[in-house]
């Protein structure tokens, strides 16, 4: 292998990016020696257990990628501003608009709402971590080194350019002969095997390890959308792995699962896909829908409305989301019988949705309503993501969707359903959050400026791609020439690109404005809010609750302020058994990614020693005996005492 | 010390071993396409079983109701699984 097939060459953008990498890097190297904090970066964050911790990573991760896949938002939206455009050329529009696709769903949706989960969950079920708290660390390592190999592969290799979806033939080792879709298949599987691990982790947690009185039917709404998440995790997520592995038999050791000779199918690749994708769909949003449900529940000042319904809305979307996959590929050629069956249960999960949108404003009727910054993309999201969901009935007609079938109107409908569903989701439940974690607010001011700047930046960038689409524009056209009349709104949405990109850069502004000058949070619930969490203090001490909280209603922080009823019982503090921090997790994060690097170049006997490292972790693991430690009751009654003022 | 030797986890490995090399071979002896997948079959309902009973303690907990809840789910998808794709790709409806 030369040197130039190696690194990625011949592109002024991607040098320029190159550099930038190598700088970047070698700044922060500086800047960590320089300020002596590889010792506080190893043993406060690389090897840490706490599920706060972990979900903070997990969060921080989500925002850089949102940064890459935004910024490769911006270059696509550059290229079709006008006609015939010179800035990208086809290929490096195809690895661009791949790259955007698996980036923002895979390792940036996915990594925000687990980010999320791992924050809030045990807070909320009023436990002291997760069930596996060690386990919680391999997932997020597997995840962020998942996600480093995919990223290298702009520099190195070359990107995938087979799409997000990747489809087969073209994805083949005979239509795609680069590397690319090794580091697809490898990258993918790395990062989706530690989200599997997140899914047993937090079923667990939530089935076994709530506080004495948290009946099932008596959790947080985000807390019930994350275990119904996590259950669709558990069932769709092998059909990935399986996929994946068969794709990288085909790329690199010669089977013949999805090429079209010898017996392969190729359509097969296509609707494994989806049997994995659909359910993704809600697996990205359901914890946004339960978001939102405690959000438009706190700042109504009132319960939610139709708590059942909404509880069993998600079990029959969690069904649902299973039998209606192949509406993403109408245009196969399936018989009618096919066509019609997967048009009527993709129908159907508009039932249970439509359920959950009526709650939620049965939830505000009524209310005593404060605008803050997280209610207002809860209040952004509801006409917006039923555009969305209207738009999606539309494609669901299977006679009608081979006009829409992969034209921009598809297009903007997925935006219009995940923008406001997950990214609006998560980023209110980051402004809500936020003060838990750090102890004090993210300026309100500077979160409506982006907040503002978001959704008119996202209207004006995806609706005049429904026309676009509708006039024929198809989606993955990397240029088009003026007859075709598509100039003008092109031009509309990628100027709405770019004034969601100034919102983003506000967004990341205000974290650096309120670390800095926003008030310390003194009593640990800010937005006078319902549920458990905010009984702690601010920051959350690293053992969560010093005494196990005794639930004895829903909202039980709710009843303990309005009705008084006591949240903590009277007497000493016990001493609280605590898992040890440890390094295994990192390292075994480290030689995953070795594994998959030698894997895509198709190195064998590195690939072969790495695995084989792989083994010894795992087994250094089972031999470990490690009990972890207990905080004693005079070192809980000084945090306490700390935090709070006084005592309990 | 042969109370703490994992004997059951031990056993399960060999035979998912044996299981997968039995697969392998229906591959590499170009077996006829029923007998083949036939043996496949029977090999993925015991790799199953093996799975659920050696290393997932399927008979170890007393609460029935989630166990039940969560094998009918499990079905459900993977039934929905393959005959979902053989009724979408190989049926022709």
């Amino acid at each position: 292998m030369k040197w130039d097939e190696f690194f990625v060459t011949g592109e002024p953008m991607i040098y320029a990016a190159m550099v930038s990498i190598v700088v970047v890097s070698i700044a922060i190297l500086i800047g960590l020696t320089y300020f002596k904090k590889w010792g506080y970066l190893w043993r406060e964050w690389l090897t840490t257990v706490d599920h706060k911790r972990i979900g903070v990573m997990y969060i921080l991760s989500a925002l850089i990628m949102l940064f890459r896949g935004g910024v490769d938002a911006l270059l696509m939206r550059t290229q079709l501003a006008a006609p015939e455009m010179k800035f990208l050329d086809a290929q490096h529009y195809n690895e661009i608009f791949t790259t955007h696709g698996v980036i923002m769903i895979l390792f940036m949706a996915m990594p925000f709402v687990i980010g999320l989960m791992n924050v809030v969950v045990p807070l909320q079920i009023g436990a002291r971590d997760v069930a596996f708290p060690r386990l919680n660390a391999v997932s997020f390592w597997m995840f962020f080194f998942g996600a480093m190999l995919f990223n290298i592969s702009f520099v190195i290799g070359g990107s995938p350019d087979a799409g997000w979806t990747a489809y087969f033939p073209l994805a083949s080792l005979e239509f795609s002969p680069t590397v690319g879709n090794n580091f697809y298949s490898l990258a993918l599987q790395i990062s989706g095997i530690g989200t599997l691990m997140t899914g047993v982790n937090f079923i667990v947690t939530i089935l076994k390890m709530r506080a004495p009185g948290m009946k099932l039917m008596r959790m947080p709404m985000f807390t019930w959308s994350v275990l119904i998440t996590n259950v669709i995790i558990l069932f769709a997520f092998p059909v990935l792995t399986v996929a994946l592995a068969l794709m990288m038999f085909d790329r690199i050791f010669g089977s013949q699962f999805f090429t079209m000779a010898n017996g392969g199918m190729d359509m097969l690749w296509a609707n494994l896909f989806w049997v994995w994708g659909h359910p993704e769909v809600y697996i990205v949003i359901l914890p946004a829908f339960g978001i939102f449900s405690d959000i438009i529940s706190t700042f109504s000042k009132k319960n939610l409305y139709g708590y059942k319904s909404m509880v069993a809305s998600m079990v029959v979307i969690s069904l649902l989301s299973f039998i209606v996959w192949a509406h993403h590929f109408y245009t196969m050629g399936a018989g009618v019988m096919v066509n019609g069956f997967f048009s009527i249960t993709t129908m159907a999960i508009a039932v249970p949705t439509g359920v959950k949108i009526f709650n939620w404003l049965f939830t505000l009727q009524k209310g005593k309503i404060s605008f803050t910054t997280p209610m207002l993309y809860a209040m952004a999201f509801i006409p917006i993501f039923t555009i969305g969901g209207v738009t999606g009935v539309m494609l669901a007609m299977a006679s009608a969707d081979y006009q829409y079938h992969n034209t921009m109107f598809l297009v903007a409908h997925f935006h219009y359903v995940l923008i406001p569903g997950t990214v609006f989701g998560v980023l209110a439940g980051m402004y809500f959050w936020f003060p838990k974690i750090f102890g004090f607010r993210l300026n309100e001011k500077l979160g409506k400026t982006a907040f503002w700047l978001i959704v008119v930046g996202f209207n004006t960038a995806f609706l005049p791609l429904f026309f676009l689409g509708l006039s024929g524009m198809t989606r993955r056209m990397y240029t088009y020439s003026a007859d075709t009349g598509f100039g003008p709104l092109n031009m509309v949405a990628t100027i709405g690109a770019f004034i969601l990109a100034i919102g983003f850069v506000v967004l990341c502004y205000n974290f650096y404005w309120s670390f800095r000058y926003s008030p310390r949070d003194e009593n640990g619930d800010p937005w006078d809010a319902r549920t458990l969490e905010w009984s702690t203090p601010s920051p959350v001490p690293v053992y969560n609750f010093a005494k196990v909280p005794n639930v004895k209603s829903m909202d039980a922080l709710w009843e303990a302020k309005v009705n008084g009823v006591p949240l903590y019982e009277e007497g000493p503090y016990e001493p609280i058994h605590m898992p040890n921090n440890s390094g295994q997790p990192f390292i075994l994060g480290l030689i995953m990614f070795f594994l998959g690097f030698f894997l895509v170049f198709s190195w064998f006997i590195p690939a072969i020693i790495a695995g084989i490292a792989v083994v010894v972790m795992l087994a250094l693991r089972s031999f470990e005996r490690d009990h972890g430690y207990h905080i004693p009751p005079e070192e809980i009654a000084a945090t306490e005492q700390k935090l709070r003022g006084d005592s309990v | 010390m042969a109370r703490l030797f994992p004997i059951r986890h031990v056993i399960g490995y060999i035979f998912s071993l044996i299981l997968s090399v039995v697969g392998l071979g229906v591959v590499f002896w170009d077996l006829n396409p029923t007998a083949g997948l036939w043996i496949l079959i029977v090999c993925a309902l015991i790799q199953a079983s093996l799975q659920l009973v050696l290393f997932m303690h399927i008979g170890e907990t007393d609460n029935k109701k989630s166990l039940y809840f969560n094998i009918a789910y499990a079905l459900f998808v993977g039934l929905v699984t393959i005959f979902g794709t053989l009724f979408t790709m190989l049926w022709g409806w």
